[in-house]
């Protein structure tokens, strides 16, 4: 692991969500609770919806395009639906954001 | 051969480090405890009781100065440490050095002060020791109204203690709820409420700009503008560790003084405890991982091996009456799943955090009893796959029942209460229903049970499925979503009935299943509450669909559309020519006409949003709102100005009609039209009001459709006069949005309570009508501005639009 301080927490709104800028394309950080992100590719794996705008609930997100919910731990597709995002270690030390640099470098060099 | 042993900080950790040695070992050291304060250990813990009144410094003191002299401690108290020697191994006091072999720094934390004007003045006293809680009494003893900043734990502590004492208590807190890193929403919530019951006013989210005063503080002034008179203030916002005597000696200092499991810091014989130290990247504020650090350093000082470990902590709020507990930890883990058992009549709460078959957090509210043994399963490790299904209601209920609600319910006997509000026992309503009572509906006629606060809705439709079997024909009202058995009507009623101004409340008092909602109820619950409490509810962007949330319509690429307003449909050449240096300067790719009589930019990348809507307003244009769930447009036709035809000035009339009800949120999207004469060239009658132009006055007719379904308006009332024809829309809109469901287009919303039962209100009861036109424009106080505006502008909203890090760029260089 290679923890890479991309930001503090209240940058992102309770219960909102920022995307971030990878080599391995845009990373959604959800922040699902006071003390508490998650990281997930933006991306939907229906149309491409931009997982960062949908609305946050409990440890899931929904899907602005057209309402797929994924588990933020496992990034898996809820219900009927049959889908995966990748997710991406991440932590929290004093309120700073820190996301695995190995994660979502690696991707690109593969 | 007795060592020599210096103890800088005379508190709770160190107090227990000395106990420790005496009880060991008495003649290992000879003690020297420095104390800043005139006194030596007291029981921290318990100021709050001081506080109140319920003890007095003398049921607190856990060692008097007899002790220190019986059991041979060189005591030197009020006087400050100025440094601390480490080649010589003198620690310095203002009346003299002393040698050390082993020193232990113990000064413990000092508050944290929010650097605003006014913080020195003298009625402004942090929460720390018992001068600052001897202070406060003395204050309260003078009456009137503190100020206390901060709504953790001491800050509450500090209001119930000095509303106790008859203060005039308001806490301001900065964050959305109160205790927010010990407790979640709904627990924060009830707090709050129980706060609120005793008299103390709490401010969320409020942020303090000053204190204001020349010899004294006489009031607070908040970044809102808002002005709070103060007699005392109190600030409380946290603490930091001491490390300055550490931190000149040269030893290593992160937050606070490093120390290994041994309590060592970085120079062997100086070792740390309590407040002052950080191990392992945690800091430490509660008295019960202090104790285990004291017995640490008593057992290394006396040579035998022992290592501090990082345990799980709870915490409890010292103020009689609110019972709440938080163990464990909830936030940062993967995998986990909530519990959550709401029980809104008793104002109880509670949740658990499982990780892999294993509690990891648990947060309890007015029922606290079961939280020891929680804090035992989190501490254990314990499996608890086996008690899942029963594990939120404790040890009692473990190893039994089985969890099929509809079993529970028909194992209750038949005295059991089912409905609290109106006392119906199951038996009552098992006679109704085999009277001949099969739905919900004849329970409540026939019962009363659950026909008040609706929250035993679940329980009354289990006992009538267990009672007739497969006769049972479940209710066609739909619950709002899967949190949920309510369904919208129900909600409505009782965030009105009950006078819930939150989301928290809504969850909490009508028992929501999941911790906050979901895609479904949020926006829903977030409108009915801003449309019922204009005033006391602040909008949630998060719990808006995107295109609410970034006031753009979200393209299936991802882009945005951008509609500046047109009010009426009327435009200048300076604004088209803005709009097409707009579309040029951002690459716009599609420029369109919409039916609604304004121009739609389609493509808009998000991060350019707010850039754009700086330039579309230098040229007066704000936003069209075409994408919300609110007023899109008034289309009209010229009236009068230009056309042969035209009876009354419609275009007028429409321009002022949206300047009125722009920004307005309703359940759906509203549309208007007004027609200058009966051949209805703005395409009014299939508008949710549409307006016709006759010689006589105008024709306001409603609830008109024109999308998936067709349908023509139906005539609300003739009016004679512009202002009655204004007087009847507002107030069509404003039933509109005090009654009907979320996501009811009017001509939905119309046939389901009845266009007479509209026309009662809005037409014939005039005192109704004024209501409602008041009513609306309290609301608009709060939401007729141009959000385009507010988020170019605002740096932090703007910053929203952008990502939160680039580490492309990074990896390149």
């Amino acid at each position: 692991m290679s923890w890479i301080d991309i930001g503090h927490i209240d940058d992102i709104p309770l219960r909102g969500a920022r995307v971030v800028k990878t080599p391995s394309g845009c990373v959604g950080l959800f922040r699902t609770d006071e003390a508490e992100v998650f990281a997930a590719s933006n991306a939907c794996p229906h149309k491409g919806g931009p997982l960062s705008e949908g609305i946050v609930h409990g440890q899931k997100v929904t899907c602005p395009l057209h309402n797929w919910v994924f588990d933020l731990n496992t990034g898996k597709a809820q219900g009927s639906d049959d889908g995966r995002v990748d997710t991406y270690p991440v932590r929290l030390e004093n309120g700073r954001i820190l996301i695995d640099g190995l994660a979502i470098g690696k991707r690109s060099a593969a | 051969m007795t060592q020599k042993l210096v103890i800088i900080g005379a508190g709770m950790a160190s107090g227990r480090v000395i106990e420790h040695l005496l009880e060991a070992d008495p003649d290992a050291y000879h003690i020297t405890l420095f104390n800043a304060e005139t006194r030596g250990n007291y029981n921290r813990i318990m100021l709050s009781p001081v506080l109140s009144g319920e003890k007095s410094y003398d049921d607190i003191v856990t060692h008097s100065d007899d002790w220190y002299a019986e059991n041979g401690v060189t005591c030197r108290f009020g006087e400050h440490v100025v440094s601390i020697d480490r080649e010589s191994k003198t620690v310095t006091g203002e009346n003299g050095d002393v040698p050390y072999d082993k020193l232990i720094i113990a000064t413990g934390s000092a508050p944290f002060v929010i650097p605003v004007p006014g913080k020195d003045l003298p009625n402004v006293i942090s929460y720390r020791d018992l001068d600052d809680t001897n202070a406060m009494i003395d204050a309260a003893a003078q009456g009137g109204s503190a100020v206390v900043i901060g709504g953790g734990l001491l800050g509450l502590e500090a209001a119930a203690g000095l509303s106790e004492r008859g203060m005039t208590v308001t806490v301001l807190h900065l964050m959305g709820h109160l205790m927010e890193r010990q407790l979640d929403e709904a627990a924060g919530y009830l707090l709050r409420k129980d706060l609120e019951e005793r008299g103390i006013t709490i401010k969320t989210q409020a942020s303090t700009k000053a204190i204001l005063g020349e010899d004294r503080a006489e009031a607070v002034l908040l970044e809102t503008g808002d002005v709070l008179p103060a007699d005392l203030v109190v600030m409380a916002v946290g603490i930091r560790p001491e490390t300055r005597l550490a931190n000149d000696a040269g030893l290593d200092v992160a937050r606070g003084i490093e120390v290994n499991a041994q309590m060592q810091s970085s120079d062997p014989d100086i070792y740390a405890v309590g407040e002052c130290v950080e191990f392992d990247g945690h800091l430490f504020g509660l008295v019960a991982p202090l104790y285990e650090q004291a017995g640490v350093v008593a057992r290394s000082l006396l040579g035998e091996a022992d290592a501090f470990v990082v345990r799980e902590l709870a915490t409890k709020l010292k103020v009689t009456g609110c019972d709440l507990f938080s163990a464990g930890d909830f936030a940062e883990a993967d995998g986990r799943e909530d519990i959550v058992f709401r029980d809104p009549s008793r104002g109880i709460y509670k949740r658990l955090v499982i990780e892999q078959d294993r509690l990891v957090g648990a947060v309890m509210y007015g029922d606290t009893t079961d939280g020891n043994w929680f804090f035992g399963l989190i501490k254990d490790g314990t499996e608890i796959d086996e008690m899942r299904d029963t594990l939120i209601f404790g040890p009692a209920y473990q190893g039994g029942a089985s969890a099929d609600p509809l079993s529970a319910v028909a194992a209750l006997p038949p005295e059991a209460e089912i409905c609290g509000c109106n006392g119906v026992c199951k038996s009552s309503i098992v006679d109704a229903i085999t009277g001949g009572a099969t739905d919900l509906g004849a329970i409540r006629a026939t019962t009363k049970a659950s026909a008040s606060c609706g929250t035993c809705t679940g329980l009354v439709e289990q006992l009538l499925e267990v009672t007739l079997g497969e006769d049972y024909a479940a209710p066609e009202s739909q619950p709002v979503c899967g949190c949920t058995d309510l369904d919208h009507e129900d909600l409505r009623r009782l965030i009105k009935s009950q006078e819930l101004k939150s989301q928290a409340a809504v969850w909490q008092e009508l028992g929501w299943k999941t911790p906050n909602g979901c895609h479904v109820c949020r926006p829903a619950v977030n409108f009915y509450l801003l449309a019922d409490w204009p005033l006391e509810y602040r909008d949630d962007p998060q719990s808006r669909f995107v295109n609410e949330r970034k006031h753009a319509n979200i393209q299936k690429d991802g882009t945005f559309s951008v509609v500046p307003r047109m009010w009426g449909g009327i435009t200048t050449p300076d604004e088209l020519r803005a709009i097409a240096d707009a579309a040029d300067k951002y690459d716009v790719p599609t420029v369109k006409v919409t039916g609604g009589q304004r121009i739609d930019l389609l493509g808009v990348r998000g991060e350019n949003l707010p850039a754009i809507w700086a330039d579309l307003n230098k040229a007066g244009l704000v936003s069209g709102h075409a994408y919300s769930k609110g007023l899109r447009t008034v289309k009209t036709c010229v009236g009068t100005d230009h056309c042969r035809f035209g009876t009354q000035d419609s275009t007028g009339l429409g321009i002022k009609l949206e300047k009125i009800l722009w920004g307005s949120w309703t359940p759906h999207k509203v549309k208007l039209g007004v027609s200058g004469c009966p051949r209805n060239c703005a395409e009014a009658t299939c508008k949710d009001v549409g307006i016709i132009c006759v010689d006589s006055g105008y024709q306001v007719s409603v609830a008109g459709a024109a999308g998936m379904e067709v349908k023509e308006t139906e005539r609300l009332a003739d009016a004679e006069t512009e202002q009655e024809a204004i007087d009847l829309t507002i107030a069509f809109i404003q039933l509109y949005r005090e009654n009907a469901k979320y996501l009811d287009r009017p001509y939905k919303w119309v046939a389901k309570v009845g266009l007479d039962w509209v026309k009662s209100r809005v037409v014939d009861d005039l005192n109704e009508r004024q209501r409602l036109i008041d009513a609306f424009e309290l609301s608009q106080t709060i939401y007729r501005k141009d959000p385009w505006a507010e988020h170019a502008t605002d740096r932090e909203t703007r910053a929203n639009y952008a990502p939160l890090a680039n580490l492309v760029l990074e990896a390149a260089e």
